[in-house]
């Protein structure tokens, strides 16, 4: 039995999960010119990846993160701020597709959390400075 | 000190308590475009196969509610949805159809395999209007009313007790 089961997962074929067509050009290659690669790269490692959603679309391998880079490389080169390109993909997904969180009520906490943490070291330590003296 | 004694345990407690909640609860990773209520963005997609048009947003715009699939040869839960769909055209639901990354041998394949309850099929090979739709994989469904206007979205396949739901988003689209 334990065998005939052994037989069986060596027969089993693993299920594909994506396309048997190749990435799009851009989602692997390089702009030609260094200053557009630069910004499209700097944005493509603030994208999160929709499949792998910890990961940016830089980071991933995954089939869309290299069509959302090929999207991002396609529009950054055809003179596109890369920060039109987020908007437009913040538009659609959210600002959870971004690794930049925008400054809005929900994310005060965000950001206020190194300011007020700092504040809070700043007061421990005068609480020991003053006890040293 | 004596008060700060039981801290490491609530702090034990805490995490316990964390954990627990997303083991019982898990996180739901769907990403929902939003896009919903607006227009649909702008597109034109050649045909993915010979012998069926291709699909444009102009197209959606009909003057009657349509469902559109987001689908791909090599998606498995595309199959499992595919008599679900044949039963929604039955119903009398005009669907049309956008192939990601896909090639027309392998639509006509799976369409072959699986039956056809479409009326267009736009062939997306980049994925480029997968995204442009706030789509983050497939399959995934989108009700389009009269003027073009996204006014629902179904991610994952549509399941015999999703029918009734994408059957209510049509009617109100209306």
């Amino acid at each position: 039995m334990k065998r005939a089961l052994l037989a069986l997962l060596l027969v089993a074929a693993p299920l594909r999960a994506d396309s048997d067509l190749p990435p799009s050009r851009w989602a692997n290659q390089q702009l030609p010119d260094a200053r557009q690669e630069a910004a499209a790269t700097a944005l493509m490692q603030e994208i999160r990846c929709l499949v792998c959603q910890g990961q940016s679309i830089a980071d991933s391998d995954a089939e869309l993160a290299g069509d959302m880079r090929a999207l991002v490389r396609e529009r950054i080169a055809r003179g596109e701020s890369a920060e039109a390109v987020r908007r437009w993909l913040v538009e659609r997904y959210g600002a959870w597709v971004s690794y930049r969180p925008p400054v809005e009520p929900l994310s005060w906490p965000l950001w206020a959390a190194p300011i007020g943490l700092l504040l809070a070291g700043g007061w421990l330590l005068r609480g020991r400075f003053r006890r040293r003296g | 000190m004596s008060r700060l004694r039981f801290l490491p345990l609530i702090v034990f407690a805490l995490i316990v308590v964390a954990v627990a909640w997303r083991l019982a609860i898990p996180r739901d990773d769907r990403v929902a475009s939003k896009l919903e209520g607006q227009k649909l963005p702008a597109f034109a997609l050649p045909p993915a196969l010979p012998g069926k048009p291709g699909l444009t947003s102009a197209d959606l715009a009909s003057g009657a509610p349509r469902l559109v699939n987001v689908f791909a040869s090599w998606c498995v839960p595309c199959a499992a949805e595919a008599p679900v769909l044949l039963d929604l055209k039955r119903r009398g639901v005009a669907i049309d159809a956008i192939a990601i990354r896909d090639r027309p041998e392998d639509v006509a394949a799976f369409l072959a395999q699986h039956g056809d309850p479409f009326i267009r099929i736009g062939g997306d090979a980049d994925s480029r209007v997968l995204i442009a739709l706030g789509s983050s994989g497939v399959p995934e469904s989108f009700v389009i009313d009269g003027r073009g206007v996204i006014r629902a979205q179904h991610i994952g396949p549509i399941m015999p007790q999703d029918v009734a739901g994408i059957l209510a988003a049509l009617e109100d689209a209306k």
